[in-house]
């Protein structure tokens, strides 16, 4: 009984505790969770189970764009996916929400491999603007088939997963701390060392006998899965699957999310989720302001990009961290010498800047 | 139902040539993926009505105002917002972005949401083949093929255009050549975002005006870049037309062929790609590494 809770206090002291960020992620992790007990307004938890939601998004856009180099500019089609499907299952069918939302997913999954299918010749420039075109074919066929798919009312009438607010923000808080770091997980693994190789070149990867293409289609159907979920418990919350789901708005909202955290984190994106969402409907509640929030939101995004061009996270991280020289492994930043081999630190704060 | 075809496909591909060869152009020269290139064409339309209804300058005066102004704005916002981020491509992608947003917001807080409509610049029409074309069409038409050719002399016929097209194809070997790729990726910005402005100022008569009118041209004109090959200024203007008679058969001869229009030429594009992957006359990428 004793040993395990030793074993997971010493994983605590040495893995977490000795990083500033790992500690400050822990933190919010916790607040996260103990937020309902302390103040549990509707508003704010209406909120933060709103940002919930959409820093899953954000995080599976990640994992394509950020760590494989696919820089998905419909990322939309698969939030969209997973809300439509799981919307038409528990509506027209009558399952219930717990299992239609992992059908979502599943659906969102399918979309994601046929669309990773399809791109797959595809780099840079080029995919980014032709995945821009699946969200809108879909968007046109749901117009064009009003009957099915509700047209420009979207299918409405949806039953929540649970009750009460404060229910429905654990749901949100709970699948997106477990999905953040599977995803998270899942790129510090050697398949993410993977795509890492894949972005950084492509053809080199292969030749080392790795099957690009498979790795791809694997992202891109995970990512999609993700994405599904976060568009299907979206649904379930608002009780409606709506066009809105699949607009480009929302395709470039998860690419600025992204951006402006900075790519190829995980935490980055969830963390321009947590700061900009709440900033935005906060700005919305201001009878003067609330007109201009879309205006003032793009203004604080290319007013932070300017000072910080790689992203907000990673500006943070070197402020508090520094990087080993020797062991390429992350210190806090009072430390004089590297925790795990021994190597001076100090001299090496030139400018120093892994890319 | 053929004339109309014809017609309607013709002047929406000569709309779209417009924007899409300046978009074309920036992407060639500086590889920016301006988001904001439509938002220009929204802007253009804005201030043209601005100056046309309400302040009351002729149509010609306020044509070249609003297309120089927008224009100085571009260079302003290139100089201001993109140039310190050039280095990081994920940078100026949602900059471009986030001007687009700005200019939409700054739009619906001046004017407001609804439709403004402008009157036409020529009233009247002609009959061919059958079809009667209003003028404003014909203008529309006859300012693209005049602009284009412009843009053709530019581009083969100046030292400007040589400098253009030298960084296009190389920017590092331009640069040792002795051009100042700096200020040819300025005067870019400035050549493509005028295309943008004109198409701006001689639609605006024909559709209406919103703050959100950029956003389905903007999808159209990547579809037809794509479609064309980036880059590739002959791509562009034969991937408009093909888009623009696609669109003008889709909605005249399926039903819900509004509805599917967009869907239908984004879908052909997809076709392209899944054939030719650098589009029908991009140059087929060598492994960029």
């Amino acid at each position: 009984m004793i040993y395990p809770l030793r074993r997971a206090w010493g994983e605590l002291r040495n893995e977490v505790f000795v990083l500033p960020s790992r500690t400050l992620v822990l933190l919010w992790g916790l607040a996260l969770l103990a937020l309902p007990l302390a103040y549990a307004d509707a508003y704010v938890l209406r909120i933060l189970t709103m940002t919930c939601i959409f820093a899953i998004f954000a995080a599976s856009w990640d994992l394509l764009a950020g760590y494989t180099g696919q820089v998905n500019f419909g990322h939309a089609l698969f939030f969209g996916a997973g809300a439509y499907t799981s919307a038409l299952l528990s509506l027209r069918l009558g399952v219930t929400p717990w299992a239609t939302v992992w059908a979502g997913a599943a659906v969102a999954a399918l979309f994601g491999f046929g669309v990773g299918y399809l791109c797959l010749r595809l780099r840079g420039s080029y995919l980014s603007l032709a995945t821009l075109a699946f969200p809108l074919i879909a968007l046109g066929l749901l117009f064009a088939f009003p009957g099915f798919s509700g047209g420009e009312l979207g299918i409405s009438g949806l039953r929540r997963l649970v009750v009460s607010p404060t229910a429905n923000y654990y749901v949100a808080a709970v699948s997106m701390l477990a999905i953040v770091f599977g995803l998270w997980l899942l790129a510090d693994s050697r398949f993410g060392i993977v795509l890492h190789a894949i972005r950084d070149d492509e053809v080199a990867a292969r030749a080392s006998g790795i099957n690009t293409l498979r790795y791809k289609l694997a992202v891109f159907a995970i990512a999609a899965a993700a994405a599904g979920f976060a568009g299907a418990l979206f649904a379930h919350y608002l009780r409606v699957a709506g066009p809105s789901s699949l607009e480009v708005a929302l395709s470039f909202q998860v690419v600025i999310w992204g951006i402006f955290g900075g790519l190829a984190t995980i935490y980055g994106p969830v963390a321009a989720v947590f700061i900009l969402y709440p900033l935005t409907e906060w700005l919305g509640s201001f009878r003067a302001v609330g007109e201009l929030r879309l205006l003032i939101f793009a203004v604080i995004v290319l007013l932070v990009l300017l000072f910080m061009p790689r992203g907000l996270t990673p500006w943070v991280r070197d402020r508090i961290e520094t990087q080993c020289p020797r062991c390429k492994q992350r210190n806090g930043s009072w430390k004089k010498i590297c925790r795990l081999c021994g190597a001076a630190l100090s001299e090496m704060k030139l400018n120093y800047r892994p890319r | 139902m053929l004339q109309d075809i014809l017609v309607t496909g013709l002047v929406n591909g000569g709309v779209y040539a417009l924007l899409a060869v300046g978009f074309s152009l920036i992407f060639g020269v500086a590889r920016i993926v301006n988001i904001a290139h439509t938002a220009f064409y929204m802007l253009a339309a804005y201030l043209f009505y601005t100056l046309l209804v309400k302040v009351g300058l002729g149509f010609l005066l306020s044509a070249l105002v609003a297309v120089g102004a927008v224009t100085l704005l571009s260079v302003l916002c290139y100089r201001l917002v993109i140039e310190p981020v050039r280095e990081h491509d994920a940078a100026v992608l949602i900059a471009t972005i986030a001007l687009a947003l700005i200019f939409q917001e700054v739009m619906l807080f001046t004017f407001g949401g609804h439709y403004l409509g402008i009157p036409s610049t020529l009233e009247g029409g002609v009959r061919l083949l059958g079809v009667s074309i209003p003028y404003q069409r014909l203008l529309i038409l006859v300012v693209a093929a005049a602009m284009l050719s412009v843009v053709w002399f530019v581009l083969y016929r100046t030292r400007l255009g040589l400098a253009i097209r030298a960084t296009a194809n190389d920017l590092e070997v331009a640069n040792l050549m002795g051009m100042n790729v700096h200020r040819v990726a300025m005067a870019t910005v400035a050549l493509s975002v005028a295309l943008a402005a004109i198409a701006g100022v001689v639609v605006a008569p024909v559709f209406v005006v919103d703050p959100f009118m950029w956003l389905a041209p903007l999808v159209t004109m990547l579809a037809i870049v794509v479609l064309g090959g980036l880059g590739s200024l002959k791509g562009s203007l034969i991937g408009a037309l093909i888009i623009g008679y696609v669109e003008a058969i889709t909605v005249f001869a399926l039903p819900a062929g509004a509805y599917l229009k967009g869907a239908v030429a984004l879908l052909i594009m997809v076709v392209v790609l899944l054939a030719r992957p650098e589009g029908l006359f991009g140059v087929a990428f060598e492994e960029e590494r």
